[in-house]
């Protein structure tokens, strides 16, 4: 089975998924994220998903559980590049993606992770505003 | 309303769940759907494809293009001779699950199509037909 | 059976002259618009459409127009209303150029059977059945017709209604004037993330001044285009919300959970702000004349 790789940039893990998700594929990725994690000791996880046509209920999860795993280890998860039609997309089937941190494209993901990492305080009164 | 095509595909594994989504994705396209509709439909396909598989125990989709007048359409019907479901009301509520979704699969595909219909048994299986217009 | 049928096509061979001078003459009385260019055309089509009947009806059965001998006739029937709809031609007059034909083709009838009421009777209840098929096949594609210009009339207007404007760098501005349907939202919907993607703006003011009522339909519809935007990485700004509609949102119970602003120019302050950007005076005026 194919895997999807994980590079490493500084303290960040990146991901890019290039594929059509069958379901196992997203229950392998949780897994190997969270080994990488503790491993390389990151501070952050971008996950792109600009390649991704559809993101149905269980990618839905799989990002969600990404997030959440990955904030009880202390990083943080940002999801770029969504194209529209997907965010229209998840908005009626009702996947709001609370608790996953988004940004436009890699370039403003890296920056968003480095600012949260920098002034974790900061983070949540950003939220809040 | 005409009936263009008519088409069946196997549904048993994860890799059917794939495989459906490309045909849904195809059929969509041929029938002039835009991109925002192509992915609602996918995505739907895709949710009741998952329900199949897993709580069907497997069964078969067919796709048909439509067409009446102007509009053109696609309408999927997934079956499954599996253990059906018990109560419908519950199972189309929001954040209700049996497995481990987010219990938006069945409530999430029915607001992402114009038509949606679903018809169980217990004991003799389940029917889900959706349909999505231009 | 095929000596029944037979008997109108013969009198069209026979008479096809005289058929053509008197259809055109019924079709020139009926018509409200003239024009030597319209009814040279008109002439033309229906020389056209009596050797296609002479030759569909020599084969086909003339009870069903909807055979495959029947095709030519059929499409010759769709060009025409197609013309006369795109034209603006009313409904009527573009059905008139068929059931004009009626009352020549009767009178041909009625000359060939004179001495047998009978027959009369049975062939001009026929004759009256296709013209009155295709007639109405006319009448189909004419309405056919409008509902394409109609729908591309509405795609376009609404298009027109939805432009993005780019504010600042990185702040891109959404003003919405008028009625906010499901149509028109989705289109709004995708537009405003389409301007999102390509410009990598991270900030989107929508400016609802122009929006007459907010009800809590648009609300919902508000309410996901910020959602979608949030989750490809962008924050919304709402502006321009009017006391009134301030009123109706809280009377409704509405949440719409979004930061809101009560003009564009709040909405641009704030948005400068968070992407860490300043306007400020400058400290000598600039001369008039200078930039």
């Amino acid at each position: 089975m194919a895997e999807i790789p994980i590079l490493r940039i500084g303290d960040c893990l990146l991901v890019s998924i290039q594929v059509d998700m069958h379901d196992r594929l997203a229950l392998a990725l949780q897994d190997d994220l969270t080994q990488r994690i503790v491993a390389d000791r990151a501070r952050g996880v971008m996950i792109d998903i600009s390649a991704l046509e559809i993101v149905d209920s269980f990618i839905g999860r799989m990002l969600n559980n990404i997030a959440a795993m990955s904030k009880v280890l202390d990083a943080v998860t940002v999801v770029v590049g969504m194209r529209p039609a997907v965010a229209i997309t998840l908005v009626e089937l009702g996947l709001g993606l609370t608790g996953v941190r988004t940004a436009l494209n890699v370039d403003k993901g890296l920056a968003l992770i480095r600012r949260i990492i920098d002034n974790p305080e900061r983070d949540d009164a950003d939220r809040e505003r | 309303m005409q009936i263009e095509s008519d088409d069946r595909m196997p549904l048993r594994t994860s890799d059917d769940v794939v495989r459906v989504r490309q045909a849904v994705r195809a059929r969509a396209v041929a029938s002039g759907f835009s991109l925002v509709d192509q992915t609602k439909i996918v995505t739907a396909a895709s949710e009741i494809a998952r329900n199949t598989v897993d709580y069907g125990g497997g069964g078969e989709l067919r796709i048909e293009a439509l067409r009446n007048g102007q509009r053109r359409g696609v309408r999927l019907t997934f079956s499954d001779s599996g253990p059906g479901i018990r109560d419908i009301d519950q199972a189309m509520r929001d954040g209700y699950t049996t497995g481990n979704g987010l219990g938006l699969g069945l409530s999430g595909a029915k607001r992402l199509c114009n038509e949606f219909d679903i018809k169980s048994t217990a004991g003799s299986g389940t029917t889900v037909t959706i349909a999505r217009w231009t | 059976m095929s000596d029944r049928e037979n008997i109108i096509l013969r009198l069209i061979d026979r008479h096809s002259q005289r058929l053509l001078r008197d259809w055109l003459a019924y079709q020139q009385r009926e018509a409200k618009y003239g024009g030597t260019q319209r009814e040279a055309e008109t002439a033309e089509l229906a020389r056209r459409f009596l050797d296609q009947l002479r030759a569909s009806a020599r084969i086909a059965q003339f009870e069903d127009v909807e055979t495959i001998e029947w095709r030519p006739i059929r499409e010759l029937l769709e060009d025409l209303s197609r013309d006369r709809a795109v034209q603006g031609f009313s409904p009527t007059e573009t059905a008139t150029f068929i059931f004009s034909l009626k009352e020549p083709l009767f009178a041909l009838l009625r000359e060939e059977l004179r001495d047998d009421t009978e027959r009369l009777v049975r062939e001009t209840s026929t004759t009256s059945r296709l013209i009155d098929r295709l007639g109405l096949y006319t009448i189909e594609c004419y309405a056919r017709t409008r509902e394409e210009v109609i729908r591309r009339q509405q795609q376009e207007l609404l298009e027109l209604s939805t432009p993005v404007v780019e504010l600042w760098d990185g702040i891109l501005a959404l003003p919405l004037i008028g009625t906010l349907d499901s149509a028109r939202t989705q289109i709004v919907m995708e537009s405003l993330l389409q301007h999102i993607v390509n410009s990598g703006a991270e900030i989107a003011i929508i400016d609802i001044t122009g929006v007459p009522t907010v009800d809590t339909l648009v609300a919902q519809h508000l309410i996901k285009t910020i959602s979608a935007a949030r989750l490809m990485g962008a924050d919304c700004i709402l502006s321009g919300i009017r006391p009134q509609i301030a009123q109706t949102i809280v009377h409704l119970g509405l949440e719409l959970n979004v930061v809101s602003k009560a003009t564009m120019a709040d909405a641009l302050a704030l948005a400068l702000r968070r992407s860490g950007k300043a306007i400020t005076e400058r400290k000598q005026p600039a001369a008039p004349g200078s930039s």
